[in-house]
């Protein structure tokens, strides 16, 4: 008989059974992925418990007005965190406020300028920035970016001095030297997550554009950047990570004082390169603790960071796909 | 049926009053294709096309898949040479100019010659207003927000859509169907006024009836646009079209009324082609 697949079911196939042993494959499988997945999990959690215990003597003696205390004074055993956090979020908001617009530019100009043979050599230099060792741009920073930022924070001083963030004495080991450092640290990261995120726009979005009688211009802005928003906003966010956990490169050229003032000019310090400097040298168990609760309110502040983010990306496409 | 004067009432900036009454002179056509040839790297996709459209027709373009016939409608608003290799050689001469002359920006000529897809492609981000008004904007000649409503309302009644949107202007246009997708890109190009149409398989990504709603559209435009649309649907160019071109393997083959194509082709391959022997 024929066999006709518009009228018939298939044909039973014989001496064959269907699917038993790849199932049970398929079940080890999944069961394996599941148990990586519980890892990742297990190992934040951990890492957070650990945390909290490590800073419990820290957390019950000094309670919520670690977040708020200036201090830092060894012997007299009083810490507080304001000034490493302010030094955190400053050099972190001078790196992205630096970093996105050269970055995004510079997507721009390899996604959608740039002649095909020069887009490979300029994606790899760029990447190749990213490989290099901290230390070694901290270095960088003190020989090279310390010295060329001096004149720099005169000039500004000397112009500006009337808005506090640019009056006080110029140093080169600054806030605003360590943020610098940091653009240099987290272009490359948001500059590969922008390009990847401008590629993926598809070709149709910027034809209909310039279709409408649209210069190139007017194709990037109107219809390209907006199609992709929230991809550069995650890129953001992924600058902004690198740049608050880093370490080495900032304890390098900020200077190392615990100090709050509003100048940008000033010497300071960041949680990690607080925590960096110091840890070696703890002796006492409060001391440590301390230093051990820095490192929670660091992960608070990128948690807290990540989930503004991600809420804000969220109600960007909602809107987007709104019905 | 709206008339050239209709369309000068309604215009309200210079260029338009210029466009709509420099619009047909004679049997000479809009637009006057002379030997063209478009290249996609060392790939000759069109080779020496010459033909003339008439100003407020149909003209189809039909043929089997890879024969050029898209290439052919991107050359006619230099849309071409924004592909990746896209180069093209001879002219084509809109009112008598060529749109490829060293002085033309193809910016201005994408303004007069608009363009509808074969993927309906609405942007996402903006409202069913903003898309509407993406191309006004673009030109900056509509400050007062009273103009921009009037001509988006009017773009959305010329495209069939305004009753099915009216109460959801702000509403993004990716929140529509397939087919008033395709007809809110039809609005949005309508809304720069430009005097000739170019649709790229308009129908292709929808369904029957979306189908021949976008037909009865094409019907009511032609009387005030020139239309040049592609399609691999012959049903499709004998239903709407007045004029039908058949291109072969980068190849004009044959070029006539509608009607005569269909019924005494002089090519071979055109009867091989539209009585289904291949494509």
């Amino acid at each position: 008989m024929e066999y006709d697949a518009a009228t018939m079911s298939p044909p039973p196939v014989k001496g064959r059974t269907f699917g038993r042993r790849r199932r049970f494959g398929d079940r080890i499988f999944s069961n394996l992925t599941l148990i990586f997945a519980l890892v990742i999990v297990a190992i934040l959690l951990g890492l957070v418990i650990v945390l909290n215990i490590e800073a419990a003597p820290s957390i019950s003696k000094f309670g919520i007005s670690f977040l708020g205390s200036s201090s830092w004074d060894v012997p007299k055993e009083s810490f507080g965190a304001l000034p490493a956090i302010y030094g955190t979020l400053l050099t972190s908001a001078i790196g992205v406020l630096i970093a996105v617009p050269i970055s995004l530019g510079a997507a721009i100009f390899l996604v959608e300028m740039a002649p095909s043979w020069l887009r490979g050599p300029c994606s790899f230099l760029i990447e190749m920035l990213a490989a290099i060792p901290s230390v070694i741009i901290g270095l960088w920073g003190i020989y090279v970016l310390a010295p060329f930022m001096t004149p720099i924070e005169r000039w500004l001083g000397g112009h500006l001095g009337f808005i506090p963030i640019f009056h006080g004495q110029v140093f080169g080991f600054s806030f605003l030297t360590a943020g610098v450092i940091l653009t240099l640290m987290i272009i490359p990261i948001i500059t590969a997550v922008s390009r990847d995120a401008i590629k993926a726009v598809p070709d149709h979005q910027r034809e209909a554009m310039l279709a409408l009688g649209a210069t190139r211009w007017e194709t990037i802005r109107r219809a390209v950047l907006p199609y992709c928003r929230s991809g550069l906003i995650g890129a953001t966010i992924l600058g902004l990570g690198r740049a608050l956990g880093e370490t080495m490169a900032v304890t390098m050229v900020i200077g190392n004082a615990y100090k709050l003032t509003p100048s940008l000019f000033s010497t300071g310090t960041t949680i990690s390169s607080k925590i960096a400097n110091e840890f070696g040298e703890a002796s006492s168990g409060l001391f440590i603790a301390s230093l051990v609760e820095l490192a929670l309110v660091l992960f608070g502040v990128t948690l807290l960071i990540n989930v503004v983010a991600r809420l804000l990306v969220w109600r960007l496409t909602a809107v987007k796909e709104a019905s | 049926m709206a008339t050239v004067s209709d369309r000068v009432r309604n215009a309200t900036t210079k260029q338009d009053i210029r466009e709509v009454t420099t619009h047909f002179e004679g049997d000479k056509g809009i637009l006057e294709v002379q030997t063209l040839n478009a290249w996609y790297g060392k790939t000759l996709a069109i080779k020496d096309i010459s033909m003339s459209i008439r100003s407020r027709t149909i003209t189809a373009i039909i043929g089997p898949s890879g024969c050029g016939k898209s290439t052919f409608i991107r050359c006619l608003n230099r849309m071409h040479e924004v592909s990746h290799g896209g180069r093209v050689s001879g002219s084509v001469l809109l009112d008598g100019k060529d749109i490829y002359a060293r002085d033309v920006d193809p910016v201005t000529i994408r303004q007069r010659i608009g363009m509808v897809f074969q993927k309906p492609s609405p942007f996402p981000t903006m409202s069913i207003f903003d898309n509407v008004a993406a191309g006004l904007r673009l030109t900056r000649l509509w400050s007062r927000r009273g103009d921009l409503q009037e001509v988006v309302e009017r773009s959305l009644r010329q495209a069939a859509l305004w009753d099915e949107v009216k109460d959801k202007l702000n509403q993004s246009g990716a929140s529509l169907s397939g087919g008033q997708q395709q007809r809110l890109c039809i609005a949005r190009a309508l809304a720069v006024a430009p005097e000739i149409i170019l649709l790229d398989e308009p129908c292709s990504a929808l369904d029957p009836a979306a189908t021949l709603k976008i037909e009865d559209l094409m019907r009511n435009l032609a009387q005030e646009y020139t239309i040049v649309i592609v399609t691999h649907n012959m049903q499709q160019a004998a239903r709407v079209s007045e004029w039908t071109a058949f291109f072969l393997l980068g190849e004009m083959i044959e070029y006539g009324k509608t009607v005569d194509i269909f019924s005494r082709p002089k090519d071979k391959r055109t009867e091989d082609y539209i009585t289904g022997r291949f494509g």
